[in-house]
């Protein structure tokens, strides 16, 4: 994940919860990483699916759609790594628990696929104790 | 983002571009868009992603479950256009599996 000329970056969003908010808050931490140096490819793709996957995650699932709740993200882009973490109000859940979406009698199913996506992506995953947080680990070459 | 609708009359086959991303804040509108067309009673679709930016798993989901309506129906849906990100989305969840990938549109409608 490397670009031309790199810089450290550190982003805080606070978004509510609201699916249609999902697409510009994606947009606004592709555009700098892009502009701290990550290679265009990585950002379009990896941050992206990833945060896209999370932010609609925490959203749905984290904070039921409850328009009264809000959703945390954070972005840090140092000369290694870029880390994304995003923090919902909802009680959590156990990661461990979540079906292999790949299973022959799971292919068809119509959902499931987004925390196995961000665990494709990223080089690191990590949840806090209560499972309402999750952070993203993409390493730069 | 947006969704194009046309008809290659020759093959009966319609096609539906997808302009931006399919993700879960407009994957409803693709799925009533197909729904639409097979209560008008078509059965062929090609769903072109040339011009699609990224698909996120609420993406592939509505796929997956169009596929299923339209197969039942007797009819099929095949994918074209997967750039190399969109291609490895369908590959790292096994998802090429389930549907027949085309490099162009004129391909998937050929193979009708």
């Amino acid at each position: 994940m490397s670009g031309p000329a790199r810089r450290r970056v550190e982003i805080g969003l606070r978004v509510p919860t609201d699916l249609d908010v999902v697409e510009e808050a994606v947009d606004l931490i592709a555009r700098h990483c892009v502009a701290s140096g990550v290679a265009p490819r990585a950002a379009r793709f990896q941050v992206r699916v990833a945060l896209c996957e999370a932010l609609a995650n925490a959203i749905v699932y984290g904070n039921k759609l409850d328009p009264t709740k809000r959703v945390d993200v954070s972005v840090q882009v140092d000369d290694t790594v870029v880390r994304v973490c995003v923090e919902d109000q909802g009680d959590g859940f156990d990661p461990a628990v979540v079906p292999d979406p790949t299973d022959p009698g799971r292919i068809e199913a119509v959902d499931g696929r987004g925390l196995f996506l961000i665990r494709q992506l990223a080089d690191e995953v990590y949840h806090n104790d209560q499972g309402n947080s999750i952070c993203m680990i993409m390493r730069r070459a | 983002m947006s969704f194009t609708l046309r008809k290659d009359d020759a093959k009966g086959v319609v096609i539906i571009g997808v302009d931006g991303q399919l993700i879960v804040g407009n994957r409803h509108d693709l799925k009533s868009k197909v729904m639409e067309s097979m209560d008008a009673g078509e059965s062929k679709f090609v769903v072109d992603f040339a011009n699609t930016g990224y698909i996120d798993s609420s993406g592939l989901g509505v796929l997956v479950s169009l596929a299923k309506k339209i197969r039942e129906s007797g009819g099929d849906l095949v994918l074209a256009g997967l750039n190399e990100d969109l291609r490895s989305l369908f590959e790292l969840t096994k998802l090429d599996t389930l549907f027949a990938i085309k490099a162009s549109t004129e391909e998937a409608i050929s193979g009708f």
